[in-house]
């Protein structure tokens, strides 16, 4: 087994991967949701 | 030279959380969920040659639409032919094939924008990209299961979200891209396309370089398997070769195939069918849309965490049974003049239709065992392919038909619609209660 999957996950690296989606993921939703105000106006 | 690509490198250390998994999932399935935003490019593709206004030299609008439909028959025979390659390659080279595919079928695409040639566009997004979907699909399903033994449907439902998630992502993007790229005789399109084929890369290879499989024997720490397994969960394994010969495989297809129907019957027809039963504005129509779009997304994490509560079967019950009575209901609300009543069935409606997706997995998963799930999902997306072509020809010639046959007007045309979707899901809930546990006789030998 090659070195690279032996690594211990640091609180650092879980935040980093979860905000690389949610930044984006977080924009687009916020975008939507802007697009879907006129119906409840 | 790819040997970091191999199921073997990436066999997770003892240390490594299994909450980097849903991250490097949602990566691809961000990319990948590009495909229910592509209309945002129809107006400007047909305006290539023109500029401010269609030519005669520029591409149709019928042209266009086969890039969609190319895509997703693509995306149904890779994933169908290439699930057990994904499964016996590990995520990884999976994940690093299907970003591959789909950012050079973006690049392709824009050398067909730039020379005008509509054959390289459906080589790029039809045929390429298309088999960048199926792979990117199924690449990380399977690894979630294994990795969320006691969340199956939870962990699937987190990544399939991603896949409504990517089209909110590549729409504004998308718009945002082709400003960039404008100019007095540009729309756009091509630098919008290698921009996107770009960004869609960085996004599949970060994926591919944090997913892990487990070690064998793994499990969540202080999770212990069911001493007494749910009737429908099989602790066995069932080979894909063997699994789409079982009536389970088909009766989960019509399953599947009746969910997505019906609610792309909805999805498909959304804003026109606003703006002609409740006199909507074209603003209003498209915000109806948003809400469906957000619907469709929460629906998946909803219906599919639900899921590992109150089972596989009870919640495609529950999309049944709920579902039948909406889209009874769909029609009074015209009737009544209720935008709000409608609203709410719509959105209802489409949470079950993205549930469906988001909780199929984990049926399959409980049905044939974990060691071909992500091959035998591949193969039962093909119900997905033969829904997406038979929701929208129902909604659409039934609703000609009655306008032009019938004589109805166009706000009471999607009446019969609606009371034919719910028969489909009549279909559906038939097929889901006659599911019941696979014969032992399917099981993989030296388990069974």
């Amino acid at each position: 087994m090659s070195s690279d999957s032996q690594g211990k996950t640091t609180g650092f690296q879980l935040l980093l991967a979860w905000v690389f989606v949610g930044v984006p993921l977080a924009w687009g939703l916020y975008q939507t949701v802007l697009k879907a105000a006129p119906i409840f106006n | 030279m790819f040997g970091f690509l191999d199921r073997e490198r990436t066999v997770a250390g003892p240390g490594f959380n299994r909450w980097m998994i849903p991250p490097a999932a949602l990566c691809i399935h961000l990319c990948i969920g590009q495909v229910y935003a592509l209309s945002v490019f129809n107006m400007p593709m047909t305006k290539l040659v023109g500029i401010t206004e269609s030519v005669p030299s520029d591409w149709l609008l019928t042209e266009i639409g086969w890039m969609y439909t190319l895509a997703i028959v693509f995306l149904g025979l890779s994933a169908a032919f290439f699930g057990r390659w994904v499964e016996e390659g590990g995520p990884r080279r999976a994940m690093f094939t299907a970003g591959m595919c789909w950012s050079s079928g973006f690049l392709v695409s824009a050398l067909g924008v730039y020379l005008h040639n509509i054959w390289l566009i459906y080589l790029g997004y039809g045929v390429l990209g298309g088999i960048g979907l199926g792979l990117g699909y199924i690449s990380p399903v399977s690894t979630l299961i294994k990795w969320f033994p006691d969340r199956p449907g939870m962990a699937t439902g987190m990544a399939i979200m991603g896949f409504g998630g990517g089209a909110f992502l590549a729409s504004p993007l998308s718009v945002w891209l082709m400003e960039v790229f404008r100019t007095d005789t540009n729309v756009g399109v091509a630098g919008a396309f290698v921009g996107l084929g770009c960004i869609y890369f960085v996004f599949a290879m970060v994926g591919a370089t944090i997913v892990r499989v487990p070690a064998e024997g793994w499990k969540p720490a202080g999770w212990q398997p069911p001493a007494i397994p749910k009737k429908l969960t099989t602790t066995a394994n069932v080979h894909v070769n063997v699994a789409w010969k079982t009536p389970q495989f088909w009766c989960i297809w019509v399953v599947l195939c009746m969910n997505v129907t019906a609610g792309i019957g909805v999805l498909g027809q959304a804003s026109v069918m606003s703006q002609e039963m409740f006199g909507l504005t074209v603003a209003a129509g498209a915000g109806f849309v948003g809400v469906l779009s957000l619907s469709n997304m929460l629906g998946r994490i909803f219906w599919a965490s639900l899921s590992d509560v109150i089972g596989r079967k009870n919640t495609y019950f529950c999309f049944f049974i709920i579902g039948i009575a909406l889209y009874a209901l769909v029609p009074q609300t015209g009737a009544l003049g209720s935008v709000l009543l409608f609203v709410i069935c719509s959105a209802v409606i489409l949470t079950m239709y993205g549930g469906g997706f988001a909780t199929v997995p984990a049926y399959l998963k409980d049905m044939f065992g974990t060691k071909y799930v992500g091959a035998i999902h591949g193969r039962l997306l093909t119900a997905w392919a033969v829904a997406g072509v038979l929701g929208p020809v129902l909604v659409n010639y039934i609703r000609q038909y009655q306008i032009d046959v019938v004589g109805i007007p166009p706000a009471q045309a999607y009446n019969t619609t609606m009371y034919i979707m719910a028969g489909l899901l009549v279909v559906g809930l038939i097929a889901n209660s006659l599911i019941k546990p696979v014969d032992p006789k399917y099981h993989l030998a030296e388990e069974s």
